[in-house]
């Protein structure tokens, strides 16, 4: 914050056509040196699941009973392989596909939706709030795993299904954290400094709300990515997300699960790439909170 | 009828709140009338209903309140305005301008982009031509280098500073009347005395009309021509300045003199009113100052006293040097 001051301070000419919020929001973000490590790792991740059939150097499906569970370093296997004999390295890069779309996808759904219900909830209150808020809740009230594993259930297996089980885990967790931001804001003295300036209520949520409040769902929705990937691998382990033979490191973690005393170091790695993804998720979505808090 | 009609007329004004299961009457049958480019304060101690009554020129009260009587502004009925047209009197004719300034800007918004916002809602401009009335304004209130200053963030700037924004955001569209809640009291005491000469110089040159609302009588004296002393949702007194403070009538005005910092010297204690505001979900009966009062009579208890117009307008069966 100390460089943005002296940065503006240096240059106060340019205000009138001063660099826009984004802008703003960049240029404090390259400065992060964390967020930015995060944020590349986060984009080697995405290239790395694109590029899949170019980086693999084997055929992440196609095992061999005589070649099962081979130690890291094994010659044509830097990384070993797992319980059916197949390549570690390959599956663990078609991995990266399947679990970064569950661990993603179903967020950003979550955020909009969520954000929406809870934005009117917290505005509206009165009534209108305890009804939302209620019904709400009586999503929460379920462990996310056992209400993705119902859904899930009930909706039939298959990628597609999971994702909308996950989706409609998280609507409830990010609106609850919507609801209260929004219900704080609109108790502040410059939403009824608006009201008293003419600013009608579709003004009031536009401008001051979301303005607001959009930032800390932000920050706890980024949050929720990992933990999508953890139960999306819940999931295809019962039988209900991805199915083997497709590679995914949720499901990869819990088939060579077996495989623990035996050769532990693969056993773990699957669980070494959920780490690395959602640290770096965590942390890039820290930096971009302190970039875009412009009110400290 | 030679005189214009006043600019604010509020006739037996009740405001009922009734949130929980208790109603509380925070305002209690005012009567109030501001004449253009007058200065009127409202004086009171905390709960005695003087934000409220200013907030219902506006109707700015949380959904459920009940607001009865009448309110004349600017010779348009508030308490029939429809949505749109009360969206247009605030701001546009009336303005407002709040206590802690830090809390009254959005703080994720520059300063500059809220005041061009402000004036767009009410004014058909361009944004380069809003930005320009903004920068004028900045000019009005006295902000040093406004141009760099109108993109600042709130946390950017001093607190005299950010009540001087808000003076220019309230002052954004021309209103002919700006209400005043406590406008001095979260700033220090130097810069106090700057915003009340700004906004004293500024309410001369504009021919504002102003409401403003505190409960430090130095303050009041500073910046009002007319004063209503507030107490419990009523008036008890109120006059021109002068009178109400070299001759206050009603024993509560005259507390509220004796209870000023400045009169204690070295050793002396401060003198206080004796006692505390009464519950304004169960106001006694008679006179809601009877309980605190050193003059109480046996009528005060039972009977409401009405304001009796004099040199000063006093609501008291015994009032001082009568």
């Amino acid at each position: 914050m100390a460089l943005t001051l002296t940065r503006e301070k240096a240059q106060p000419a340019i205000v009138l056509r001063s660099p826009g919020y984004w802008q703003g929001v960049l240029a404090r973000l390259s400065r992060d040196r964390i967020a930015m490590i995060a944020l590349i790792v986060v984009a080697l991740l995405i290239l790395m699941a694109i590029l899949a059939p170019y980086l693999a150097p084997d055929d992440p499906t196609r095992g061999s009973l005589a070649r099962r569970l081979k130690p890291l370093g094994t010659p044509g296997h830097v990384l070993g392989t797992d319980e059916l004999g197949r390549d570690m390295l390959s599956r663990l890069i078609w991995g990266a596909r399947l679990s970064l779309v569950m661990g993603v996808v179903p967020v950003p759904v979550a955020f909009v939706l969520g954000s929406a219900i809870g934005i009117i909830a917290g505005y509206a209150g009165g009534l209108t709030n305890s009804i939302i808020m209620r019904t709400v809740d009586v999503f929460y009230a379920f462990p996310s795993v056992l209400l993705a594993v119902a859904l899930s259930g009930t909706l039939g297996s298959g990628l597609t299904n999971a994702l909308v089980s996950l989706t409609v885990v998280f609507i409830p967790q990010i609106a609850r954290v919507a609801e209260s931001v929004t219900t704080q804001v609109h108790r502040l003295d410059y939403v009824e400094a608006a009201r008293a300036s003419g600013a009608g209520s579709l003004a009031i949520v536009r401008v001051h709300i979301l303005g607001n409040v959009l930032a800390p769902i932000f920050v706890f929705s980024t949050s929720l990515i990992s933990v999508s990937m953890i139960l999306a691998a819940g999931l295809s382990f019962l039988g209900l997300g991805v199915r083997p033979p497709d590679a995914e490191w949720g499901l990869m973690l819990n088939t060579l699960r077996t495989a623990i005393y035996i050769n532990p170091t693969i056993a773990a790695l699957p669980g070494v790439m959920i780490f690395i993804t959602s640290i770096a998720f965590n942390l890039f979505s820290d930096g971009l909170r302190n970039a875009m808090d412009v009110k400290t | 009828m030679q005189t214009p009609p006043a600019i604010i007329d509020i006739r037996n004004l009740a405001v009922t709140f009734r949130g929980g299961s208790r109603k509380v009457r925070a305002v209690n049958g005012v009567d109030l009338t501001v004449d253009r480019g007058e200065v009127l304060a409202l004086l009171g101690e905390s709960g005695s209903g003087k934000s409220v009554t200013l907030r219902s020129l506006l109707r700015l009260h949380p959904k459920g309140t009940l607001i009865e009587g009448e309110i004349k502004v600017a010779g348009q009925d508030v308490m029939r305005l429809g949505r749109r047209a009360l969206a247009d009197l605030r701001g546009g004719t009336v303005s407002m301008i709040f206590q802690e300034p830090r809390l009254a800007l959005d703080p994720v918004y520059r300063v500059g982009d809220q005041i061009v916002e402000t004036i767009r809602r009410h004014m058909p401009v361009s944004r380069s031509e809003a930005r320009a009335r903004a920068l004028r304004l900045f000019e009005d209130v006295r902000i040093p280098s406004p141009e760099s200053r109108l993109g600042n963030y709130p946390h950017e700037m001093s607190g005299g500073m950010l009540q001087r924004s808000m003076i220019a955001m309230a002052l954004a569209c021309d209103p002919a009347i700006l209400l005043a809640d406590e406008p001095t009291t979260a700033l220090d005491a130097t810069v106090q005395i700057q915003i009340l000469l700004l906004l004293r110089e500024l309410q001369t040159r504009r021919g504002l009309a102003v409401v403003f609302v505190t409960h430090d009588i130095g303050v009041a004296a500073q910046v009002a021509d007319k004063v209503a002393v507030m107490y419990a949702g009523r008036i008890v007194e109120s006059g021109h300045i002068a009178d109400v403070i070299h001759n206050p009538r009603h024993p509560y005005t005259q507390g509220l003199l004796d209870a000023r910092v400045e009169l204690a010297q070295g050793s002396s204690r401060l003198r206080t009113i004796e006692g505390a505001p009464p519950d304004l979900s169960a106001l006694p009966p008679g006179c809601a100052f009877a309980p605190r009062c050193g003059r109480v009579a046996e009528t005060c208890r039972t009977v409401v006293p009405e304001l009796h117009s004099g040199s000063t307008s006093v609501a008291c069966f015994e009032p001082l040097r009568g």
